[in-house]
């Protein structure tokens, strides 16, 4: 049997490791002297921090502050006129800091860039929004999502969560269902504070099977009064959950592994 | 049992039909089920097809309308964000009385799979349901049997909504 480990924080570690699995890493090569990525680096000069190329697409690394440059030259210098992908990777809890990135593609070259910049926690970003449109919704995603603030944007307002969210859901810190504000969010909006009481917390449980309960259930042909008890006596019995019937087999415990031994 | 005395010949041969006013109403309302077109995510895709000519829901009186003004039954088919969850309750609260609801597929019913920040875990936390539906997501035939089954839960009940006491609980 393999020996229990605490389940909760499963988003901050996993709780199962393979000894053997080694991280799959993508193969880096130098960029080539001759072709298109060594005239994109020459035209980029000191612009650029850093260069390799993985996959056939050129990852730039830049400095955060010079990326409206980068961004311009490569438009209107390299040819890469569209801007396919931005986003932001919250890199917080490693080095306290924001990776952001900028996916071009060429299409008389038929080639892509990557253009990688890393921001600190409260630091902004330049708006490219006037040389890719594409930009704006993007900007706003990783504004929505991360709390980035990107300077110059004509519109920066959530996407894609309500405008009156609190929290940045992309973040690590995050949890997965939701803070406190998110889990009352419909109930606040809808009826109010007061109304927390009456509808009570979400049931995250998929399992939860309540069968006596009348308030919210009644089976067609059988209907009861509201709130009618239906247990007929029988006593209520909680389901026993794998985190609950984990047993403590120690020997302080006294139990056994298995009961025919 | 009361003994009628009916005289085809002197009633032009028509019959005679004895009924309450619930059962006169309900027959009514049971059979002119007007649902809301409300496809939230892929069980849309499944209601439009019960819908449509193959399952053919108008043989039962249910023809879907654009308006809650115009509609009886809400089906929530989908996952409904928390993000949406507003626009959802302002739709019912715009149906006219009386109203029910179906809560169609897992995510409607629980928030299913997706045990988010951004879902609500069952739209029963903002709408009043009648039926739970389950499945992922539940197939036309399943939709058709809701619908019966709500069409007999109305047949069930008093015409005067305000009698249902028997009933699930009615937020607000």
């Amino acid at each position: 049997m393999r020996k229990y480990v605490p389940k909760d924080n499963v988003q901050g570690k996993s709780y199962y490791t393979d000894r053997f699995w080694v991280a799959p890493r993508v193969p880096r090569t130098e960029v080539e002297a001759e072709g298109h990525f060594a005239q994109v680096l020459t035209t980029l000069a000191k612009l650029a921090k850093e260069a390799y190329v993985e996959l056939g697409q050129m990852v730039i690394h830049i400095d955060a502050s010079q990326n409206f440059e980068v961004m311009k030259t490569l438009k209107e210098a390299c040819g890469y006129t569209q801007c396919s992908e931005q986003s932001a990777v919250d890199y917080l809890a490693k080095d306290g800091e924001f990776e952001l990135f900028y996916q071009l593609l060429n299409i008389t070259e038929a080639k892509r860039v990557r253009v990688i910049c890393r921001i600190k926690q409260n630091e902004a970003i330049e708006s490219i929004e006037p040389l890719y449109k594409s930009a704006n919704f993007a900007e706003r995603e990783i504004f929505d999502m991360f709390g980035i603030k990107v300077n110059n944007h004509p519109f920066l307002k959530r996407i894609l969560m309500p405008d009156d969210w609190e929290g940045h859901p992309l973040l690590k810190t995050y949890p997965m269902i939701g803070d406190e504000f998110a889990s009352w969010y419909e109930v606040d909006k809808i009826f109010g504070k007061e109304y927390r009481d009456v509808i009570g917390p979400e049931n995250r449980d998929q399992a939860r099977i309540e069968r006596y309960d009348t308030k919210r259930f009644s089976r067609v042909g059988y209907e009861v009064p509201f709130d009618a008890d239906i247990s007929a006596g029988e006593t209520k019995t909680d389901i026993e959950y794998s985190e609950t019937v984990l047993v403590d087999y120690t020997k302080n415990s006294g139990k056994q592994l298995d009961e025919r031994r | 049992m009361a003994q009628h005395k009916v005289n085809y010949a002197s009633s032009a041969g028509l019959p005679i039909v004895l009924t309450s006013a619930d059962k006169l109403v309900n027959w009514g309302r049971s059979n002119s089920l007007w649902p809301l077109t409300y496809g939230l995510a892929c069980c849309a895709i499944e209601m439009m097809a019960s819908g449509a000519s193959r399952y053919d829901f108008d043989r039962m009186g249910t023809i879907f309308r654009a308006s809650p003004r115009q509609a009886d039954v809400m089906i929530l088919a989908g996952t409904l964000s928390k993000k949406h969850s507003e626009f959802a309750r302002r739709l019912y609260d715009q149906m006219t009385e009386p109203k029910w609801v179906i809560s169609m597929g897992s995510c409607a019913n629980t928030g299913g799979m997706f045990n988010t920040y951004a879902t609500v875990q069952g739209v029963d936390r903002i709408i009043p349901v009648d039926i739970y539906l389950p499945g992922c997501a539940p197939r036309p035939e399943t939709l058709q049997y809701a619908l019966m089954m709500l069409q007999k839960k109305i047949r069930r009940e008093s015409a005067n909504m305000n009698k249902n006491t028997k009933q699930n609980l009615r937020l607000v």
